[in-house]
Parts: structure tokens; C-alpha cells; sequence
């Protein structure tokens, strides 16, 4: 792994004895005849907050697809929390699996549930909460996102903000201990994006969760992040705080790619 | 009309109800046929895919009426019973049927979009769970409109089981043209009345339609009180002006 040893602080700088929440070791996806992820290895700490940056295409959205297994990985290990992702067996998966929350691009509320619902639905058929408790935590985590007085509206009755939001804190309801964020403001038009933004800055200096993030917004990613993970071609070309990445880029990739985006 | 006796008009109204026995158990069966077979061509195993594939094209390539004489008269001839007429009607017209509803059924699913699967893939539902909540109550409203069609084609198809001798309307036609040798009113009365029968399918079916589309939030609600109560609220709620960090920053 030559372009990975040449980093000065490679993602996440695990010691040796595994304390890290999240591994790939050696991850290799093809998507048809393209390698997307070549023999990619990283780690992240309990309570970090990393975001990966690089060119649409370089495989930063297939990281957190593998996360949460909406993909599998030709080759190589995932671990999370200890207990490994891939490769395993559907029931350690589903197991594995709650500890790993994630936000998508497009919400993707369910229509078919008011926004109350939508919340409590998991915990209480995957958790096993009682309908009451869940609704507790529920109202809670709408009354963090701002949205107390919309439980029982429907996710179409909602703006992209409000549905992102809601998005959220059905995430959290289910207590994870790794929040993956695709691209979350993305869909969303400009003058909503600010909203959603403040709320995760929140989660992310209030909570001990550990975030892992895809994003466009560089000012976010500088604020939250601990770690600023550069992708291209399927290779984390450069890491580093944010401080350093986005001030000091070794790499002339990052620099062209910063250039590009700031 | 006026040689058509009571007696006879007795004749065409017990059909009408032996027609609407027809198609309701038909499409209970039909209903169930259809659930089974399409979502059994959405598994992910291919074996289940390839047998529930085949069924849909043997049923889809078969005459409903060349089938409905075969169970009744070629399969008592190989297994040593025969059903009642009804019920080989019911069977033969609900596994058509079921058979192209199979169509409905796994092109709606289809359309569910994939980040809802996603979505419950990431919130940890097993797959029959999100089958259950998720995929299903959002395919349904689109399934409503084409089984409207296809139980209008149902209702329909029951006369071909005047072949069998059970008592329809179109067979109660035959009974009543043979008694008073008269087509040209008998059969007017007739068309009306399967009209009739059909047309009130439809009405019930819109109702079904629009508690369907309300369901998964599009249309109106079902409640029409609390909807004009609240729909203008919601929609002003929905503004992106309310979408500001608010309470949440």
C-alpha cells in the first residue's frame, strides 16, 4: 500500500490495539469493469467526526453504502464496533447493523407513516420498545430537530428542510453509535440548507456519536470535522485535521480539487 | 316485456346475484393468487422467480373458458371427482385472474422507489418487515386502478360459466330467451345490468383508490372534516420559510 504509508497521519490513527469503532481492511468494489474502492484500509476512533471530500466518482459515497450494507465489497473486511460487517452472515449483519444509523440525499421518509411514525416504527419493531416509549423518544428528538409540532403531519405535507430534519432524528431514535450523512443538504433547495447544517453542528458537539460524512459543504466539514479524508480514483489520496487539509494540502490533487470547490 | 313474467324475472335476478357470489369469491381468490404470485416474481431467489413466472404465462396463455370446461370435465376423468360447477368456476376465474393481477402486483412493488428499501435496510428491518410497512402500503394506491379494470373484467368473465350450468345472469338469459322465444328485450335487460353491476364496481373502487392515495399523503385525507380543518395550515406550514434553523440551532 504504498500511497497509503506515505501519509504522514493515516485516517483515524488507531493504535495497533483496536480501539477504533470502525475498520476496512484491504476493501476492494467494482461497480461492472470500474474499481470504485481499491484495496482501501481506514479506521475511525469512537467519538470522531470524519468527512470524506474528493470528485464525484472517487468512491466516497460507496464507503458509507458499505457501512450500512446497501453494497458489498468484492474483497476485504468491515468491522464495526468489533463485530464484522463483511464478510458475515445476514443475521450477524442485522445484528451489526443497529449500531450503524444513516441520512440520506433524498430523506427518503416513509410516506405511508406520519412523521411521529416514521420515528417510532423502528424502535419499536427492531428495538423492541414499547409504543409509549418510543413515542417519548420520539418527541424528544423532534422537539432537538425543531419539529415538536409536526408529529402527525405527513412527510409530503413537509419542506426538504423538514423532512431532512425529521430524517435525522429517526436516525438517532434508534441509538447509534455510527451516523453515516450522504450528501444530506444536497437535495435541498439553498435557503434550506443553513437549518440543517446547524442541527447536525449541534448532534456533533453535544453528542459522543461518531460521524461519518459526505459532503460538498467545505465550511461544514471544516467546523465538525476531525479528520478531512480526500478521495480520488478509489484511494485516500491525502488525510489529515481540517486545519491542515484544507490550509496546507500536500497532495496537488486536493489543492486543484479545493481550488475547484472553495 | 311485458311476456317476461315474474317467474322469470325471478329467474334473471337470482342470476344476478349468483354473478356477484361469482365474483366476489373470485376475487378473493384472485386477490390472494395475485399477492402470492407477484411478489413471489419480485424474490430474490430464482428458483421462486422462475416456477411463480411460469404460472403467470400458463394462466396468462390459456383460454379461461377452454380451462373452466377442462377442470370440470377432463379432470374428473383422470382423478375420480368433480367439483361442484361453482366452484370450478371460482377456481378456474381466480387463478386467471390472480394471473394477471400477479402483473399488478409486481409492477407496483417495482415502482416503490429503491431509496425506501434503503431506508429500511438502515433503520434494521428484517426483509419481510419492510415488505410489510414500507413497500407494500406504498404500492398498493397504484394497485388500486388496474385491479379496478381487472375486476370489471372479472365480473365480465363469470358469464363464461353458463357453460358449466350454473345459474348466472347470462344463463338465466338463456332460460328466459328459451321459455318466451324472445332475444332482442332479454338480452337489452341483461347488458343493462351487467353495466349496472359494473358501474357500481367502479364507484366503490374510486372510494378504495382515494382512502389508498390518502394513505401514503397524496390527495385528500379521509377524514374530510380534519382535512379542511388543516389543510391550509399544513400548507402554509410547509412554506421554506418554516424551514429556517428555527428551534433547532
Amino acid at each position: 500500500m504504498p500511497a497509503d504509508t506515505a501519509l504522514p497521519n493515516p485516517a483515524g490513527a488507531a493504535p495497533a490495539g483496536g480501539r477504533e469503532l470502525i475498520r476496512l481492511d484491504q476493501v476492494t468494489k467494482r461497480f461492472g469493469g470500474t474499481t470504485v474502492l481499491d484495496r482501501l484500509d481506514f479506521t475511525v476512533d469512537p467519538g470522531k467526526h470524519v468527512t470524506l471530500i474528493g470528485p464525484s466518482g472517487s468512491g466516497k459515497t460507496t464507503i458509507l453504502r458499505l457501512l450500512m450494507t446497501l453494497t458489498k465489497p468484492d474483497e476485504g473486511t468491515i468491522t464495526v464496533d468489533g463485530e464484522q460487517l463483511f464478510p458475515a452472515s445476514e443475521k450477524e449483519r442485522r445484528e451489526a447493523r443497529k449500531k450503524i444509523g444513516m441520512v440520506f440525499q433524498q430523506f427518503n421518509l416513509f410516506p405511508n407513516m406520519t412523521v411521529l411514525r416514521n420515528i417510532t416504527e423502528a424502535p419499536v419493531t427492531v428495538l423492541g420498545l414499547s409504543r409509549d416509549e418510543a413515542e417519548v423518544r420520539a418527541r424528544e428528538l423532534l422537539d432537538l430537530v425543531g419539529l415538536a409540532d409536526k408529529c402527525d403531519a405527513r412527510p409530503t405535507q413537509l419542506s426538504g428542510g423538514q423532512q431532512q430534519r425529521v430524517a435525522i432524528a429517526r436516525a438517532l431514535a434508534m441509538r447509534p453509535r455510527v451516523l453515516l450523512l450522504d450528501e444530506v443538504t444536497s437535495a435541498l433547495d439553498p435557503e434550506l440548507v443553513a437549518g440543517v447544517l446547524d442541527l447536525l453542528r449541534d448532534i456533533a458537539r453535544s453528542t459522543d456519536i461518531t460521524m461519518l460524512c459526505v459532503t460538498h459543504e467545505m465550511n461544514f466539514a471544516r467546523d465538525i470535522s476531525d479528520q478531512v479524508l480526500m478521495f480520488d480514483a478509489g484511494r485516500v489520496i491525502e488525510s489529515g485535521p481540517p486545519e491542515k487539509l484544507f490550509g496546507d494540502p500536500e497532495q496537488e490533487r486536493t489543492r486543484e480539487f479545493l481550488s475547484a470547490v472553495l | 316485456m311485458s311476456e317476461i313474467s315474474p317467474g322469470l324475472w325471478g329467474i334473471l335476478l337470482h342470476g344476478v346475484w349468483v354473478t356477484v357470489q361469482l365474483t366476489v369469491f373470485s376475487a378473493a381468490l384472485g386477490a390472494a393468487v395475485a399477492f402470492a404470485v407477484g411478489l413471489a416474481r419480485t424474490h430474490r431467489l430464482r428458483i421462486v422467480r422462475i416456477v411463480s413466472g411460469a404460472y403467470f404465462e400458463l394462466f396468462r396463455g390459456t383460454s379461461a373458458l377452454v380451462l373452466m370446461i377442462w377442470v370440470f370435465f377432463v379432470v374428473p376423468l383422470t382423478l375420480g371427482w368433480q367439483l361442484v360447477p361453482m366452484w370450478a368456476a371460482v377456481l378456474t376465474l381466480g387463478c386467471t385472474y390472480g394471473a394477471y393481477g400477479s402483473e399488478v402486483v409486481r409492477g407496483a412493488v417495482a415502482a416503490v422507489p429503491q431509496g425506501q428499501r434503503e431506508a429500511g435496510v438502515a433503520l434494521g428491518f428484517t426483509p419481510a418487515q419492510r415488505l410489510r410497512k414500507i413497500v407494500l402500503p406504498q404500492a398498493w394506491p397504484e394497485m388500486v386502478p388496474p385491479f379496478n379494470n381487472l375486476l370489471i373484467e372479472l365480473l365480465k368473465g363469470t358469464a363464461l360459466v353458463s357453460v358449466l350450468g350454473v345459474g348466472d345472469i347470462t344463463f338465466g338469459a338463456q332460460l328466459v330467451r328459451n321459455a318466451t322465444g324472445r332475444s332482442a328485450p332479454v338480452y337489452s335487460v341483461v347488458l343493462v345490468m351487467y353495466f349496472v353491476l359494473a358501474f357500481l364496481l367502479t364507484r366503490a373502487m374510486r372510494l378504495v383508490e382515494r382512502r389508498a392515495k390518502a394513505g401514503v399523503g397524496r390527495g385528500p385525507s379521509p377524514e374530510p372534516a380534519a382535512a379542511a380543518q388543516s389543510g391550509p395550515d399544513r400548507r402554509r406550514d410547509a412554506a421554506p420559510s418554516a424551514s429556517a434553523p428555527g428551534g433547532a440551532s
